[in-house]
């Protein structure tokens, strides 16, 4: 076992052990190990000739596809830090993450062009976008290539061309939007995401036959992990790329005979109303999984039915360490409102406002710490200092979850509510900032006020509040509209309420609590 | 133009891209492509066939070659007619 593992070295070692089995499988069309090996190499090499280098940011803005993977390791081969933003981001959050990362190089598809080249133009980090897709003609003085276009024909003595990084080097960075409005960059080592991915494979109880089913974006760091640990295992990954036709995911998931089914409450729900009507099952899943927001108890007697064979782990975590903790599907019918206790090789603590052990079944912030977290915010160090707290441990610091819990006396966890105001509308997390922002660029509002109404179906979905310019007719249709210009589509609210006045208190601040 | 086509336009122009500007959305136009509807999305274009243009949809009929564009819905509601 290689000391210091880097997350490509996984890749190089499935390559060369099995260079033909199959790692993935995209609308019915099959790559080996080989495959990924090879066109990753191409990338990296291409990345290494146009003078990229260790540590560089390359962006990955495209939808669930092969060239996502090959992207993935194309920037770490070639010693540097990818970053994967949602293709249904807007050309100005676009923009703002670009900038943010100072990102070198954009790999992109021609079919999200329409935000790209806008928000390149804005731009003066990047220096080349490699593109899959129809040609896209020049614009401004950027390079562009297609990824059609690298051919090198590497060979597996080149892995170690290009980068010497240590495994202390940044990975990743996985965005994630905040309290605050802009979204920020949680940073990951190779040696953080390499150790949560063995974590995360040995309680799973993943092994190289398994073959995961993603469907949602790569862009959350759940369906990321599912294409790190394929690689860790030697595995193989099915990939969908949306749950829009459920019927499409059933039946990649029947030819491929996929095992693993990773998803959340929005997706459950949808799966349980289609079984209402027409009952079916999907006998050969082994392991389903849950996580971004609570799974509903009663789902699970009906989960059981769909999925026959499968154990069932709900769990909890946060992008800044990727998972806390998972509750051992063997207790999932007497502990099912439980998130369960801390993943292996971690440990987890629930602490009063002055940083003491609460009593078990009371009440208190989560801790965190292990190897899972975070560096840090990139180039963010005052929200840094809010999230990763120095002094319990010497020299150490750990994470605050910034979410209420509460362990009871057998040490299992129950997650009571967050501590900041982020919405989670459809397993997604919705910043009210972000949304008020966008709100308030819209000439005519003159206040805005953002907050999350609790929803059986959605877990929540994001209302807003708004108070107009004297004069500004805008209707609640319109100010919808110029949201979903530059926000991406699960921010926008669902309702938009026009008053006279948005209720505060003395010192002029809304009062959220008073809107529902 | 047909008054289902218009009144499938006016649902997914209001609902979906916020907008009255017909030239924002072709006929042919993917919507899982262009991200203009997600799960949620497709589950409420079904309620909308369902109780406004009286056409049932089955679990098994939730595809893209029956529901992925303006064309595509249309095609499906002419087979389900007959």
């Amino acid at each position: 076992m290689k000391s210091g593992r880097l997350l490509q070295d996984d890749l190089t070692l499935a390559y060369r052990a099995h260079p033909e089995k199959i790692v993935a499988i995209v609308e019915g069309k099959e790559f080996s190990y080989a495959d990924l090996f090879k066109e990753s190499q191409n990338i990296a090499k291409h990345l290494f000739d146009r003078g990229f280098q260790r540590g560089d940011r390359g962006a990955i803005f495209i939808e669930n596809s092969w060239n996502v993977l090959t992207s993935i390791y194309g920037v770490l081969y070639a010693g540097g830090v990818f970053l994967i933003i949602n293709h249904l981001t807007k050309q100005d959050k676009l923009a703002y993450i670009l900038q943010d990362s100072e990102a070198s190089f954009l790999l992109s598809d021609t079919m999200v062009s329409r935000h790209f080249i806008p928000a390149v133009e804005q731009n003066s980090c990047l220096r080349e976008i490699i593109y899959a897709g129809d040609l896209i003609e020049p614009f401004g003085s950027i390079p562009l290539t297609r990824f059609d276009d690298l051919h090198f024909g590497a060979s597996s003595e080149d892995a170690s061309l290009f980068s010497d990084s240590i495994n202390l080097d940044l990975a990743a960075l996985i965005y994630t939007s905040g309290s605050t409005g802009d979204p920020k960059g949680v940073m990951m080592t190779h040696q953080s995401m390499v150790f949560t991915s063995d974590s995360l494979v040995e309680y799973l109880r993943l092994d190289a036959e398994s073959r995961i089913m993603c469907f949602l974006p790569f862009a959350f760091d759940y369906s990321l992990y599912q294409i790190l640990m394929t690689v860790r295992l030697g595995a193989s990954i099915v990939i969908g790329k949306s749950f829009a036709f459920p019927s499409q995911i059933f039946e990649q998931l029947r030819k491929s005979g996929a095992t693993v089914f990773p998803g959340v409450p929005t997706v459950y729900s949808t799966l349980i109303n289609m079984y209402e009507k027409t009952p079916f099952t999907l006998p050969t899943v082994t392991r389903l999984s849950n996580t971004a927001a609570a799974l509903p108890a009663k789902y699970i007697a009906m989960l059981k039915k769909i999925f026959p064979n499968a154990l069932i782990f709900t769990m909890y975590g946060l992008t800044e360490c990727k998972r806390v903790c998972y509750l051992e599907p063997e207790l999932i019918d007497t502990h099912a409102t439980s998130v369960g206790k801390a993943i292996p090789g971690t440990e987890v603590m629930v602490l009063d406002q002055d940083m003491n052990p609460v009593a078990a079944n009371q009440e208190g912030t989560l801790y965190v710490r292990g190897a899972h977290v975070m560096r840090g915010y990139w180039k963010k160090p005052e929200q840094t200092k809010q999230m990763l707290v120095a002094n319990i441990f010497p020299g150490e610091f750990i994470l605050c979850a910034q979410d209420r819990f509460v362990m009871d006396g057998d040490g299992f966890l129950y997650f009571k509510g967050r501590s900041d105001d982020i919405i989670k509308a459809r397993g997604e997390k919705v910043s009210p900032v972000e949304v008020e922002n966008a709100l308030y660029s819209i000439s005519g509002v003159r206040e805005a006020a953002v907050i999350g109404v609790p929803d059986p179906f959605e877990g929540e979905y994001v209302k807003a509040f708004v108070s107009l310019e004297p004069g500004s007719d805008l209707s609640s249709r319109q100010l919808r509209q110029r949201c979903i210009a530059v926000l991406e589509s699960f921010m926008v609210p669902k309702e938009v309420v026009i008053m006279d006045e948005l209720p505060k208190t003395d010192s002029n601040k809304v009062t959220k609590r008073d809107l529902s | 133009m047909d008054e289902k086509k218009i009144a499938l336009r006016k649902f997914v122009l209001e609902n979906y891209l916020f907008t009255e500007d017909e030239g924002a959305l072709k006929d042919d136009d993917s919507f899982l492509d262009n991200g203009i509807l997600d799960s949620m999305g497709v589950l409420e274009l079904i309620s909308f066939l369902e109780e406004e243009l009286s056409t049932s949809v089955e679990g098994d009929e939730v595809t893209p070659d029956n529901l992925d564009s303006i064309n595509k819905v249309l095609a499906f509601i002419e087979t389900r007619s007959h």
